[in-house]
């Protein structure tokens, strides 16, 4: 990436998820997607960020709301779509869902949906990767429920005492389905505490900047790419949409409006178109170009989904052994 | 020189490791001062603790590890001293490891083998002898091996490790003194499942890991009795092949299937049963006989486990009623019902 290019990247990579998320929200109510879908409407910046700044052949694993940082790992959008609307030219041949992708060629190597499910196989791939004496790092992003789960727990003590390259990103976007942090952890816990007392090293970082975002983290992939040890970043952020499916949800009564505008107020996308056209970066009317731009391909490849043809079951009779 | 179970997967161990370079092998006690029942042997010292390492007490994690290393580029064999703590790892087993290759279209597979041992006797009790092949046989994506002998332990061990799939691999705690003359190596690219131990007319029992050398055990007294029959062991539990079986039947019309380490609801004996029952081909001419444990919890007590395990007694009587006709046959009286040889002084 050239000098100041990542500024243009970044916003890029937040439009297209954005655009990508909208328009399976939008679809999503013609009942055709059916499978339970966590859209990541508002946690853009952090998938983006996180994304561009691991190297290609930087791994990255996820758990189930994992559309932006399969995209931010450069996923196939097109099998995305496939996979939600569960065509055998889906990522993961329409078997797994929107909460089991995969992009082998990219190094998105999973993401699975039992909570903090992906996290020792994050950890695994790590010490794989220390065994063959390869230089890079492994991702796992999960979110602030994985906290509660004791598998988060036995993962990043095994992490630390075989000090490998792992980077956790921790989503914190408040809320386990309805349940609210403060019903489920203490009250003033600091994620990045705890993990720093279990001898990792934490911090928390804050997704208002991207581009700040971006080179922090970045700064962080290449110290841990230098001397391997789990670091794991805290970033609270909030997703716009129900836990899962397409719709505003405040009406549920668990969050308020208030709440919820209160985020919408400082989205990060407006923040970084805002801040390109201030910094000179970007005018507004390439930023605009850009806009159609991305939209024209993602509009073009869920177009092409109504070329695919539903795929026979006898083909996926031979698939549970290789 | 003769080799015992115990020798027979370390033998295994050691020629798989220096087979494929990327092979790992962990768990919890791998390399204490025992060696893992003597399974473990001079694996550290021959292929280092990187490939050869202990872990922290953290079963679930530790098997979502093996996953990630085995779909990144090192296949691994994971071991525990007892299946009841593997319980702990059912997320990583049956969401992760079982389902990978499924869920994800085919893309990547989850070479890992999962040493159980089952523990017996010696008040193992409740949570320290549970044999749940049945549980791992019921999830479609993994495959389950439970040998008898040391030459189908090395030989099924070595084809385990080179199956692309997750297999579990369980190995009861009284076979691992077991012995047998040498070791016959197999192709461990063919399914060695299953095999016939004797051959006769009048009956079949069929059996699998332990109950394998209670039976063996009771040759000459079946001997003596003029019992002609066929003893099939099943070491491969699934896939579950019952060809073999299914052809004995045929010709003795008459089953015992003797499966003294489970319990009997939804075992891999009652899943026998129904499946013989299903084949309109057999024709049985006696009704069958499942032997197996009683449907409660191991009890710890030395006085209460003579009668909670299945007695010698107990499968002559079987035998005797499928035959209808008497045995005659002398029980060994110094025999303890809860060690696996007169050496055996536990703890476990």
């Amino acid at each position: 990436m050239k000098k100041n290019n990542f500024y243009k990247e970044i916003y890029r990579l937040q439009k297209t998820i954005r655009l990508t998320e909208n328009k399976i929200a939008k679809n999503y109510k013609k009942y055709k997607m059916r499978c339970p879908t966590h859209l990541s409407i508002g946690q853009e910046a952090v998938a983006a960020a996180s994304g561009l700044a691991l190297k290609n052949n930087d791994i990255s694993i996820s758990y189930h709301r994992s559309h932006a940082h399969y995209i931010a790992k450069g996923g196939n959008i097109k099998k995305l779509f496939a996979e939600l609307f569960g065509f055998k030219e889906g990522c993961s041949k329409g078997v797994g869902g929107s909460m089991h992708l995969i992009d082998v060629k990219k190094k998105f190597y999973a993401s699975t949906a039992i909570v903090s499910n992906s996290i020792p196989v994050g950890v695994g791939i790590a010490y794989s990767l220390k065994l063959n004496k390869q230089k890079n790092i492994v991702c796992i992003y999960i979110g602030d429920a994985s906290l509660e789960e004791g598998v988060f727990y036995e993962s990043l003590n095994f992490a630390i005492i075989k000090k490998l390259p792992v980077v956790f990103i921790c989503e914190n976007n408040f809320y386990s389905v309805y349940t609210h942090l403060k019903d489920r952890q203490p009250k003033d816990r600091e994620f990045y505490k705890l993990a720093n007392s279990l001898g990792a090293k934490g911090y928390r970082l804050r997704q208002n900047n991207p581009f700040k975002l971006f080179k922090e983290l970045k700064k962080i992939n290449e110290k841990v790419r230098k001397n391997p040890f789990p670091h794991f970043i805290e970033i609270k952020t909030y997703r716009y949409l129900e836990h899962c499916g397409p719709n505003d949800d405040t009406n549920l009564g668990y969050r308020t409006n208030s709440e919820l505008n209160k985020w919408k107020k400082n989205d990060t996308i407006n923040f970084s178109a805002n801040y390109l056209v201030k910094k000179k970066i970007m005018t507004k009317e390439k930023i605009l170009k850009l806009d159609q731009e991305v939209k024209k391909q993602i509009d073009s490849d869920f177009d092409s989904m109504k070329r695919l043809r539903s795929p026979k079951f006898k083909d996926i009779m031979k698939l549970t052994y290789r | 020189m003769a080799i015992t179970f115990a020798q027979a997967i370390n033998k295994a161990l050691h020629e798989e490791m220096k087979r494929n370079k990327n092979l790992v092998c962990f768990g919890l006690g791998i390399n204490d001062p025992l060696r893992f029942f003597g399974t473990t042997k001079n694996l550290k010292e021959k292929f280092g603790d990187e490939r050869v390492f202990e872990t922290p007490t953290s079963e679930n994690a530790m098997t979502g590890v093996g996953v990630g290393m085995s779909i990144h580029k090192n296949p691994c064999v994971m071991m525990h001293q007892r299946l009841d703590f593997f319980l702990l790892a059912m997320d990583q087993l049956v969401n992760s490891a079982a389902k990978w290759h499924y869920m994800f279209g085919g893309q990547k597979s989850v070479p890992i083998t999962i040493r159980l041992i089952v523990g017996k006797g010696w008040g193992q009790g409740p949570t320290h002898s549970q044999s749940l092949q049945s549980w791992f046989a019921h999830i479609p994506g993994l495959k389950v091996v439970m040998p008898s002998l040391p030459n189908d332990a090395y030989n099924l061990l070595k084809s385990s490790i080179r199956d692309p799939n997750p297999v579990i691999f369980i190995e009861h705690r009284w076979l691992h003194e077991i012995e047998e003359k040498k070791i016959l190596i197999k192709d461990s690219k063919k399914n060695i499942g299953t095999k016939l131990l004797n051959k006769g007319r009048d009956l079949t029992i069929l059996s699998y890991s332990l109950s394998t050398i209670e039976i063996l055990s009771m040759k000459k007294a079946l001997f003596d009795n003029n019992v002609s029959y066929d003893h099939i062991d099943i070491a491969t539990l699934k896939p579950l092949n019952l060809n073999l079986l299914k052809n004995s039947l045929k010709k003795t019309k008459k089953l015992l299937i003797v499966d003294t380490i489970s319990h009997p609801i939804c075992s891999i004996g009652s899943e026998i049963l129904s499946q013989v029952f299903l084949d309109k081909k057999i024709k049985l001419k006696k009704n069958p006989i499942l032997i197996s444990l009683p449907d409660i919890p191991t009890p710890t007590s030395f006085f209460y486990t003579k009668d909670f395990y299945v007695s010698k007694k107990k499968i002559f009587n079987s035998i005797e009623k499928i035959l209808e006709r008497k045995l005659r046959y002398n029980l060994d009286l110094n025999e303890i019902h809860d060690v696996p040889n007169k050496n055996f002084k536990g703890p476990f």
